[in-house]
């Protein structure tokens, strides 16, 4: 794939320096963003509501993109998650397979997106992890922990080999059994 | 049994679209119901969609996701590339590719070579019916 919506920036950051504390506690993020100028929004947002540090006292030191270390394995990741329904505030926790972690969130955006009618805004990342496969919990997801799985594809639509030949008109009804 | 060609670790597919159009990779893991972790000797293991991928006949014998070492090795064992040169679809492959690789000249000659064959075809055809007519 590659190509994500949200990716994942390590944000530093620590409170100005001050006579009475030359050495602030210095704070590091890791948070998923569009780009690093929203990231470090995030970060000033999550900062100020955890600790003292507000972004009018604060400096940022260090923010950098995180990349999958191992994008060719796929892994089982809990996302554990907090959002903003139009009642209240619910934790949640999910869980997914991909190969990188940012495949792994986009997934979770999209589904809370369909199944709970939540946008992107409205939720926070409490915590993700590479879950372990006999320590997954979902059903859906410990389905596909089986080497020998098998299972036909039963819908087969024939589709040209590039966009550029796509149509919008058949000439005939496409024959979508395999 | 309805279905022939399954999703399974193993499973020889034929990519249909997007840059890795026309490539024969092995399906090494599956990731979800619309997903697999494909490899093929060539290219970097990555995930791939099932509506990229047609299968094949073609199954090999591999663990999960195993090493580039030893999909290499159970592919050559199998005899992947000319299983698939073999069965008709692969051949039609190939047909297609040499077509689209002949230029104007080319397509003239064989236009000639089909007269020719299908005269020498009429007259062995003539000759059969007089045999069969006396």
């Amino acid at each position: 794939m590659g190509v994500f919506k949200f990716h994942q920036y390590q944000v530093v950051g620590r409170a100005l320096p001050t006579e009475n504390d030359d050495h602030p506690k210095i704070y590091r993020m890791k948070l998923w963003a569009t780009n690093e100028v929203r990231a470090k929004s995030k970060f000033w947002y999550f900062l100020r509501k955890l600790k003292r540090v507000k972004k009018s006292n604060g400096q940022i030191l260090a923010i950098n993109e995180i990349f999958e270390k191992n994008p060719s394995t796929i892994k089982n990741y809990g996302i554990w998650l907090r959002y903003q329904s139009r009642t209240g505030y619910h934790n949640m926790y999910k869980e997914c397979r991909d190969t990188t972690l940012n495949g792994g969130v986009e997934q979770m955006y999209t589904e809370m997106a369909s199944r709970h009618r939540v946008r992107s805004p409205c939720i926070q990342i409490i915590k993700t992890a590479t879950v372990a496969a006999k320590e997954c919990k979902r059903e859906s997801i410990k389905q596909f922990h089986n080497t020998k799985i098998k299972f036909p594809l039963v819908f087969k639509k024939v589709r040209p080999p590039s966009r550029k030949l796509k149509t919008t008109y058949k000439a005939s009804w496409p024959n979508l059994f395999m | 049994m309805p279905f022939k060609r399954y999703v399974e670790i193993g499973r020889v597919a034929l990519v249909n679209y997007g840059k890795d159009y026309g490539r024969l990779v092995v399906i090494v893991d599956v990731l979800d119901q619309n997903r697999a972790l494909v490899d093929a000797p060539d290219m970097v293991r990555s995930q791939m969609n099932f509506k990229r991928l047609s299968l094949t006949d073609i199954k090999i014998e591999i663990p999960r996701a195993p090493k580039k070492k030893i999909l290499i090795e159970a592919m050559e064992k199998a005899d992947v590339k000319n299983k698939w040169e073999k069965s008709s679809w692969g051949r039609k492959l190939i047909v297609q590719k040499r077509r689209a690789a002949l230029n104007d000249f080319d397509r003239f000659k064989l236009m000639l070579a089909k007269i020719k064959r299908g005269g020498l075809v009429r007259q062995e055809l003539a000759k059969l019916k007089k045999e069969n007519a006396s």
